[in-house]
């Protein structure tokens, strides 16, 4: 473990590649199968930002538990630089749904999560302070959980994981639990983040703007099970504005294709 | 939370407190002078019987009083001195009625059978005629209750992490808890005493056996109880099993494993005394015993009181212990 992270740190932190062939997945509820993900295969392109959209309970969050390595697909494969993902490894951190902040760990030690489990604490701990700083949580590194609003406990979920320095950086609704101006502040951050750091970004939203201020593609998915509906390039430089003709443009016709008059 | 609770009430009484210039905690008075009167009382009274330390404690009782109204005198001055009296001084009048009552029904008046209710006068007596067997008593139950109760704490914490993590061991293991466990410790006294090659090795591990079985049930349970999520976060960071154990479910199940170390305590007292009782031949327990084969009441009212300071302070020393660990868990729960 540690002798793959050092190899990752001299090779410098590009992003990966990830491919999703033909997986489909499958629950068992009350002893029958409920079928989640149906035949979904896509490619991402080292260093790209992919958001997922899809309506709710639709199997994105199955999706990436399956990329993360914390379940194996029902039938299908996931391959990452080349190798099949076989379970969990911090080059693919995920940024989970609910922020699941370690309740007896102070904030700074809930940062410091990965780095002591890899046993690179001794050696890499000044990146604790920088990712603190990242997300604006600076002086709060003595609190405890329960010390901390919603928002800013989304945000030590994210510095939790950006400390890794991923190479596949797996974002479950981040921004779903910030008001409205963290997160616009938020939405920036993590675009300068990703083009500072060019890892792979797989972001799931419910917020059509915000995969288009944030994403270089967006991937549709239907109902459950879920399918994919649509794969849409969408190459527009950065920073975005929500007022940019083409952002709105693309924003209807994504909107209409999950059934949302605009 | 009760905590900042008790800062907001100390700091009002505080301001309380000083703004009149001089004030004078008034229960805390009536409390003082209600001890003199005890002390008062016990000295001038005639007596129904023949007691060694009567002076001795109407001294005491007059000299506690007189304390008590000096200070109930200075918590004028000092906010500090004014916060703690009042916490205790409701309770020093009922007490100073207490031993008013009970010096009266028994020593002056006799109105309870004699050898079985001594007068106060009687116990202090006993602290101050036998503290030496009664010190060498609380000690030998202390190194007793203290090897046992370690032991059994740290089987049952490391059965308890095996079973909650290991499917093969708590396949093992459940079955013999459930069946074993629910029987009272004291159950094995007799099989113990017979089968271990001193009564002190016996006891040990009765006393471990009591504390084991709620420790090693409670932790089973804070770990089987731990979210999965926190072993999914760890997991996608790189944890590896150790990790998940020591750092993960470990500290996720610790306020079980304390009501476990809290159960095992109380069930280790019940096994030492009647261990004490039964075979030891030293202790508090052995004490008790003792003193009723002498027919010496007032030795059993004293060795009952400090059984259960004792008792009562072990308990406190836990609860602090978990005060200091478990401090994250404040501002989550009420205590
Ligand atoms: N462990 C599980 N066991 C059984 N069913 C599950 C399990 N996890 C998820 N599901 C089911 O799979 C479906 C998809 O769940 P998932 O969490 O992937 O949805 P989602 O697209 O992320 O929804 P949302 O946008 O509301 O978060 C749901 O119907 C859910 O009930
Ligand atoms: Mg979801």
């Amino acid at each position: 473990m540690v002798a793959s992270a050092r190899v990752r740190d001299a090779g410098g932190s590009a992003g990966s590649t990830l491919d999703v062939r033909h997986v489909s997945h499958a629950f068992a509820l009350e002893g029958a199968p409920l079928p989640v993900l149906e035949d979904v295969s896509f490619t991402v392109e080292p260093g790209q930002f992919v958001a997922l959209l899809g309506p709710s309970g639709c199997g994105k969050s199955t999706l990436l538990r399956l990329v993360a390595g914390l379940e194996p697909p029902s039938s299908g494969g996931l391959v990452t630089d080349g190798r099949p993902i076989a379970g969990p490894h911090p080059s693919r951190v995920v940024v989970f749904q609910d922020p699941t902040l370690f309740p007896w760990r102070t904030v700074r030690a809930n940062v410091a999560l990965g780095l002591e489990a890899q046993g690179l604490l001794k050696t890499q701990a000044s990146r604790i302070g920088e990712a603190l700083d990242l997300v604006g949580l600076s002086g709060f590194e003595n609190a405890y959980p329960h010390q901390l609003s919603g928002g800013m406990a989304q945000r030590v979920a994210l510095a939790r994981a950006l400390v890794n320095e991923p190479s596949l950086l797996i974002l479950d609704e981040p921004l779903g639990k910030l008001d409205s101006l963290t997160r616009l502040a938020m939405q920036a951050e993590l675009v300068q983040l990703w083009q500072r750091a060019r890892f792979t970004a797989l972001l799931v939203t419910h917020d059509v703007e915000e995969a288009l201020i944030l994403a270089e593609r967006v991937i549709v998915f239907s109902e459950r099970p879920a399918r994919i509906k649509a794969d849409i390039r969408f190459d527009r430089p950065y920073p975005r504005h929500r007022d940019d003709p083409a952002l709105i443009q693309a924003r209807r016709e994504i909107l209409a294709l999950l059934g949302v008059p605009d | 939370m009760s905590a900042v609770g008790d800062d907001h009430t100390g700091s009002l009484t505080m301001t309380a407190a000083r703004r009149p210039s001089w004030r004078l905690d008034t229960i805390a008075l009536i409390a003082g002078l209600g001890w003199i009167a005890v002390g008062v009382f016990t000295l001038q009274w005639p007596e129904e019987g023949d007691f060694a330390r009567t002076p001795e404690f109407g001294n005491a009782a007059i000299g506690f009083g007189a304390l008590l109204a000096l200070l109930s005198v200075a918590a004028g001055w000092s906010p500090v001195i004014a916060t703690r009296l009042k916490a205790v001084s409701r309770w020093l009048v009922v007490l100073a009625v207490w031993f008013g009552v009970w010096e009266a029904v028994t020593a002056k008046y006799a109105l309870l059978p004699m050898p079985f209710f001594p007068p106060p006068q009687a116990i202090l007596e006993v602290f101050l005629d036998d503290w030496r067997r009664l010190g060498e008593s609380v000690w030998r139950s202390f190194a007793l209750l203290g090897g046992g109760y370690l032991v059994g704490a740290a089987v049952g914490f490391i059965t308890g992490v095996a079973i909650g993590w290991s499917r093969a061991v708590g396949y093992w293991v459940h079955p013999l808890l459930r069946f074993v466990g629910p029987l009272p410790a004291t159950a094995w006294l007799p099989l113990a005493f017979f089968l271990f090659p001193s009564s002190w090795s016996a006891s040990t591990f009765l006393i471990a056996l009591a504390t084991g079985f709620p420790v090693t049930v409670l932790t089973w349970s804070g770990i089987a109880g731990v979210s999965k999520a926190y072993y999914d976060v760890a997991r996608t960071l790189g944890a590896s099993e150790r990790f998940l154990i020591l750092k993960v479910a470990i500290p996720a199940a610790m306020p079980h494993v304390f009501v476990g170390l809290f159960m095992g305590l109380g069930g280790s007292f019940a096994v030492l005394v009647v261990a004490e009782m039964l075979g030891v031949k030293a202790g508090l327990g052995w004490y008790l015993q003792w003193a009723q084969g002498w027919a010496s009441y007032a030795n059993m009212y004293a060795a009952l009181a400090v059984m259960a300071l004792s008792c009562s302070g072990l308990i406190t020393l836990l609860f602090k212990l978990r005060d200091r660990l478990l401090s994250w868990q404040r501002g989550l729960v009420q205590w």
